[in-house]
């Protein structure tokens, strides 16, 4: 199959998947604090959390590409600090280290044992690092464990051993943990089944009896071999280990967690066994045993052998662990375990990690939804909770015994800190722009459960606001200075009125300054904070020098006034309105001293800019010059050649505003740039050489339409340009990307702005709004994307927007869950006794009912002022949605209905159920309200619905069906068995009909009007388990598969214009079969391995004017877009590119690039730009080669990556 | 003679490291079986395939997996009868 296309899209992930799949604790840096590490789809991230502020923040986020399996960190003997290991889908170990002062993670082993990608076979499904870090097992599902002997040689570096092998065939692993053991030979505990005679056993007998193992393996160091040392049958339902501390802190041993049960295993030791306990609630069936899904073991400081397990079971309760010791004669622990006790702890949402920090926080990453940071109140060590000692209980899992029962409560062990957002599980998502900005946002539905959340995602930055006060006029500009040059916060908020100037104090309040020196009947062009303790001010009429309450005034020459000032701390400069310039400096006694000569200026000077003073220096050594004849120039300020010309740019407009300002680049150091804003709106960024002044690069964006305004901020540290047009903007360095990004500040639109810095507010900005003073801060840099959320009720499956009003109408279904009307009965039925205490489904989940469904529709709005679900309609019946439309039909002049489609008293696998309906719903009050008309029974729960020439296009199983609305329900008008298996998704436009097949890729459909008939035309030649779809043009369509694949597909030309020839239908029914499919074969034009599972795929344009893209949205919480190539150079310099950066940065999995990107079919069309955009992380000298194999400048590249990267949604 | 010694070797050293290569006597059970089994941990081995069954059956993804690790035990049944070598039905289907 040919890689090349004619058809090139550039692939970018906008937002990288906020799923967590593991997180680890560990020191990574090699201090005393402690990180997590975790592992998000591809993407290794390392994160900081901060206990003062109660934040976890990310340091670091790698790609990896390839698919991260598991981790586990160790740290060797000696040492301080954590290495990684990770088993990746790349068939090798790799061991990472974290370099915190370049803030990298580099790769320090990599060694291959198999085969690459997830196999049955091929070790990387489990890992277990000896906690005392001397070896590592890694393990497949079936059959191989490898085990690595890890050790360091004489240079203190990190040794790895060829690995040993404790293969055994016909055995599954359910899981594996390593024992702690002290400093004797490392043991390795697995959960193991053995189905080797089972499968011998023709009576099907042996395949009842099997067992679950505890398996120990030995790795015999002396020896160097692994043996598999003990073995014994545990409860058969078990499903999980934990590690008990052994050596001089515990008994060592494991911890087996199956149904219903926690029992204590180890080699030398009875086993104790105490049972889970049971929900006890009106709602609850007093019959469901619960399992134990996440857990973490946690060492006391200080004492000795104390530590503790907290274990979460499926409902999201904690339990709290503990063990006793026998004790000797004197009242001593010895080695020998008493009695296993379990008591409630609090109840949070289902983790998939739950790490403890040693600052007192519990950082649970949750298997969905927002992740969260709490903080531990108490231990639960003497609260009433009962607790289960293992005395009263058999250990035989066979015995019978009385269950146990606790009643659920609000926390309060733990205190929720924060929470971090995250879109995982993002079930759909559209693309529309409600709010009338410039870029339209993205709207979603996401989380499951009573977790589940509507979420608005917006382009931007988050500001928080501190003060919003009036003022009694409009000014026209705001300053804030210092009043010596030692201060470390601003003392006076300078206001420039049309023919007057406010200067305000900052302290506990903000009053009117009377002396400060300013002249207050004039506005004020500029204000500095000069020498050791002067002021400045530059008015239309001259400059006042205050120094210590002295008042030094340098008067404008006659007849002509200043039109345009710069400052800094040691410089002056001034245009006039003859277009003459002014160089003022600072001398050696604090005074201002005039440069002798003027310059005079082609046209009026529109703007100036100075720079900072570089340190170590007494002044800048450029000045930029704006003129109207749309040009910006670039003097000298040296002293050997002052005022002299050094470059000039032309410009499409006149600037509006400049400024010079030395930024970090991707290089590591900083840069100096000349930030141009136009009067029409453009934003410019050139890098103005630091010696030469010459001006290159220049990197343009279009703001809005009114003329840029440029200050020069501080946030985090980092000087940034705030550039005001419609609204405001912040142009920063990313602190991971290293790439600078020009994002939307969310807040009102300001018409001046400038630093602020106070004791409340170290790092602030403040701005004006009309009559309004602000002041504000940005808070978190690099985290440009808006959330709004909403709750939902259950777990959301689709999502549609009303096409004319700004309202959505989701659909919610949850299976194995008490719909509310029988929570109501039981509720009522147990109202008398004390357990009728409802507690809020969000932290403790539904009432579980195995074959129940929950469903309703929700209408969501949100704009409005308290965004929120306006109306829910519950369905009872047992019925749950499954699909849902809006159509118009065309019989009622064109009226909109929702049409929902559910299926009753539905099995997921095998697939069952018992009917399937339509709902119709009319609307009232322009959507905010949903009326029921009627249903329709159908044959099957319809999987895929869509409004089809004004009327309803509906897939039931294999048939496509076209329905009209009638009176007591829908009309059947045409039909046709048109997909191989099961319809899940369709797409229209004009006559034809695009139908996604579960499993058999997709089909093109014909309607002919003329006969009423739905013919298929062209199939694919894949399976293809199509999740979504989208037609692209009237040929190709573009799709996601289950597997995390992306493709494009077209029909053949000829195919597609027989199709809809007049009277070709004839044709088409008569027409042969092509090896037992439709007449004709589509043909692949793009495919792209994503990693993550797309579930919906849109057509849409998110800048205005800008081109169309593909946006996908993946379960795992991924917003990525594909964006077409327009020529085919950019697609050949790309590709070279990519080439160069697979050989220069390797992925650190050790996963092949390209074979990672072509898992399931070979990659197509697509530049991989997630990979493209790593070239601004890599070192100078790699950058620099790249550049010259490629012919190319580095900025040349970045540019190039940026430009690619500025058609697509959210430009820099 | 020596030559077809040698393929016959090297073929059971390749089925013995990897589990499921075929032979020319593969029954439609031990097709079936070791389908079954590879398809489920493939399920098990992508969090995203894994995650997406959990979401639908509103069951954590943990359980999930040990469900799916328990069905490759015998995903198709247990093994047809020495003698009868017909046609047998499996069990198990794949979501």
């Amino acid at each position: 199959m040919a890689t090349t296309s004619n058809m090139f899209m550039y692939s970018l992930t906008i937002q990288p998947p906020t799923t967590i799949t593991q997180a680890l604790l560990g020191q990574f840096s090699g201090t005393k604090e402690q990180q997590i590490i975790t592992a998000s789809g591809s993407r290794l991230t390392l994160l900081q959390p901060d206990p003062r502020a109660g934040k976890v923040n990310t340091i670091l986020s790698h790609d990896i590409f390839g698919i991260i399996r598991a981790l586990a960190t160790f740290r060797l003997a000696g040492s301080h600090k954590d290495y990684i290991i990770i088993a990746s889908d790349s068939g090798r170990i790799a061991i990472v280290e974290y370099l915190p002062k370049t803030n990298k993670f580099s790769r320090i082993h990599l060694e291959t044992f198999g085969k690459s990608a997830v196999r049955r076979v091929v070790p990387g499904q489990y890992l277990a690092a000896d906690p005392k870090g001397r070896a590592c097992l890694i393990a497949s599902l079936e059959k191989n464990k490898l085990v690595y002997v890890l050790n360091r040689n004489a240079q203190a570096e990190l040794t790895i051993s060829s690995p040993l092998e404790a293969h055994k065939h016909g055995v599954l692993v359910l899981s594996l943990v390593a024992l702690d053991v002290g400093y004797s030979n490392p043991v390795f505990a697995a959960l193991e089944i053995d189905y080797s005679d089972a499968d011998q056993d023709p009576t099907g007998q042996a395949g009842q009896e099997v067992e679950a193992q505890l398996v120990y393996y030995e790795l015999d160091l002396g020896l160097n071999h692994v043996v598999r040392k003990w073995s014994d049958a545990v409860d058969p339902t078990s499903s999980l280990l934990f590690q008990v501390p052994g050596g001089n802190d515990g008994p060592s041993g494991v911890l087996v967690c199956g149904e219903e049960n926690v029992t204590y295993r180890h080699s030398n030791q009875e086993a104790f066994r105490v049972p889970i306990p049971r929900r006890r609630g009106a709602t609850e069936d007093p019959q469901r045993k619960r399992t134990i899904v996440s857990g973490v073991m946690h060492k006391l400081k200080g004492s000795a052998g104390a530590f503790f397990f907290l274990l979460q079971t499926d409902d999201g309760d904690l339990f709290k662990v503990t063990l006793d010791m026998v004790e000797d004669a004197d009242g001593n622990p010895t080695g020998d375990v008493q009695r296993l006790k379990i008591k409630y702890f609090d109840t949070i949402p289902i983790a998939i990690s739950l790490c403890i920090l040693k600052s007192g926080f519990l950082f649970a990453a949750c298997e969905f939804g927002n992740h969260s940071l709490y903080q531990f109140e108490k231990l639960g060590d003497d609260d009433e909770e009962l607790e289960f000692t293992s005395e009263e209980f058999p250990t035989d899992p066979r015995a019978a015994y009385h269950p146990v029962y606790f009643h659920p409560r609000p926390l309060e062990n733990l205190v929720l800190v924060e929470s971090v957002d995250s879109m995982n599980p993002l079930v759909d998502c559209k693309v529309a722009n409600l709010t009338g900005e410039d870029a339209p946002q993205i709207y979603s539905v996401c989380g499951n459960s009573a977790r589940s959340t509507f979420r608005m995602l917006k382009h931007g930055l988050e500001v928080s606001e501190i003060v919003a006060s009036e003022l009694p006029g409009t000014p026209s500009a705001v300053w804030t200075t210092k009043l010596t040059k030692h201060d470390e916060y601003d003392a006076y908020i300078v206001l420039s009125f049309t023919n007057a100037t406010l200067v305000l104090s900052i302290g506990e309040t903000v009053e009117e300054v009377e002396e400060s020196g300013f002249l207050t009947t004039v506005p004020t062009l500029a204000v500095q904070q000069m020498g050791e303790e002067g002021l400045i001010q530059v008015h239309p009429k001259g400059i006042r020098h205050i120094v210590q309450g002295r008042v030094n005034e340098w008067p404008a020459p006659q007849h002509r006034s200043i039109v345009a000032a710069a400052t800094n701390e040691n410089q002056v400069v001034i245009a006039l309105s003859s277009g003459e310039i002014v160089y003022f400096e600072m001398d050696a006694d604090g005074a201002l001293a005039e440069y002798d000569e003027k310059k005079e200026m082609s046209g009026t000077v529109t703007s100036l800019s100075l720079g900072k003073v570089p340190e170590g220096l007494r002044r800048s050594s450029f000045l930029a010059v704006g003129c109207d004849d749309c040009t910006v120039r670039i003097l000298s300020l040296d002293p050997a050649s002052t005022l002299e010309m050094k470059s000039i740019q032309a410009l499409t407009a006149a600037p509006s505003s400049l400024s010079i300002m030395a930024m970090e680049d991707s290089f590591g150091g900083t840069t100096l740039y000349l930030h141009i804003g136009l009067h029409s709106g453009v934003y410019l960024r050139t890098v103005l050489d630091e010696v030469t002044g010459e001006l290159t690069d220049t990197r343009q964006k279009f703001l809005g339409p009114k003329p840029t305004k440029l200050f020069q901020v501080s946030v985090q540290g980092q000087p940034c340009v705030l550039a005001l047009n419609t609204r405001p903007w912040l142009g920063y360095t990313d602190p991971l990307a290293k790439g600078f990004v020009m994002t939307p500040l969310s807040y009102v639109d300001l018409d001046f702005g400038w630093n602020f810095s106070s004791e409340q507010c170290l790092e602030g900005m403040v701005g004006i709004h009309s009559n309004f003073l602000r002041i504000f801060t940005v808070e978190k840099l690099g985290d440009n994307m808006i959330q709004k959320s909403i709750p939902l009720t259950y777990t959301p499956k689709k999502l549609v927007k009303h096409p004319d009003q700004p309202y959505f109408y989701t659909i919610e279904s949850d299976n194995n869950t008490l719909p509310p009307e029988l929570r109501q009965q039981l509720l009522a039925q147990n109202s008398t006794n004390g357990d009728a205490v409802t507690l809020p489904p969000a932290e403790f989940g539904y009432p579980k009912a195995r074959g129940r469904w929950a469903s309703c529709i929700s209408i969501v709005d949100p704009l409005g002022e308290e965004p929120s679900v306006l109306q829910r309609i519950d369905l009872d019946n047992n019925e749950a949605a499954v699909s849902a439309a809006i159509v118009s039909f065309a019989s009622q002049d064109g009226e909109n209905f929702l049409i929902v489609g559910t299926g009753k008293d539905m099995v997921l696998n095998p697939r069952q159920f018992s009917e399937g309906y339509i709902h119709v719903y009319r609307f009232h009050e322009d959507g905010r309200d949903l009326e029921f008309i009627h249903k329709t029974k159908i044959e099957e729960p319809p999987m895929a619905l869509v409004p089809f020439q004004g009327r309803l296009l509906v897939g039931i199983g294999k048939m496509l069906r076209i329905y009209d609305l009638g009176l007591k329900q829908l009309l059947r008008k045409a039909q046709a068995d048109v997909a191989p298996q099961l319809i899940v998704s369709l797409s229209t436009q004009g006559n034809r009909i695009v139908v996604g097949d579960v499993q058999q890729g997709v089909t093109y459909v014909v309607y002919k009007p003329e006969g009423n008939k739905l013919l298929p035309f062209a199939d694919d030649t894949v399976n293809r388990w199509t999740t979504c779809t989208t037609l692209v043009d009237y040929e190709s369509v573009a799709g996601g598969d289950k597997f995390g694949n992306i493709w494009i597909l077209r029909c053949p030309e000829r195919a597609s214009i027989e199709s809809d020839e007049p009277g070709s239908e004839i044709q088409l029914v008569h027409a042969k079969n092509y090896l037992h499919g439709a007449p004709n074969r589509v043909s692949l034009m793009a495919h792209f391995y994503t990693q993550d599972l797309p579930t919906s795929i849109t057509k849409t344009n998110l800048v205005v004017g800008g081109q169309d893209v593909l946006l996908w949205s993946g379960l795992q919480g991924t917003v990525g877009v594909f964006i077409p190539f327009v020529s085919r150079e950019d697609v050949d310099f790309f590709q070279s590119l990519e080439s160069h950066l697979r050989a220069e940065d390797p992925p650190l999995g050790g996963r092949d690039h390209l074979i990672y990107r072509g898992y399931y079919v070979p990659v197509k069309g697509v530049i991989d730009g997630d990979l493209c955009e790593r070239f601004s992380l890599l070192p100078n000298d790699k950058k620099q080669m790249i550049a010259g194999e490629l012919d190319r400048s580095v900025r040349e590249i970045e540019r190039k990556i940026s430009v690619c990267f500025l058609a697509s949604p959210f430009p820099t | 003679m020596a030559d077809k010694l040698r393929k016959q070797q090297e073929l059971e050293r390749l089925q013995a490291k990897y589990i499921g290569t075929g032979h020319p006597d593969t029954t439609s059970w031990e097709w079936k079986t070791n389908i079954h089994r590879d398809t489920f941990s493939s399920i098990v081995g992508h969090p995203s395939l894994l995650s997406y069954l959990a979401l639908a059956q509103n069951e954590p993804a943990i359980k999930v997996r040990a469900q799916l690790i328990r069905k490759m035990m015998q995903p198709a049944g247990p093994p047809p009868m020495r003698e009868d070598d017909a046609g047998f039905e499996g069990g198990g289907g794949v979501e």
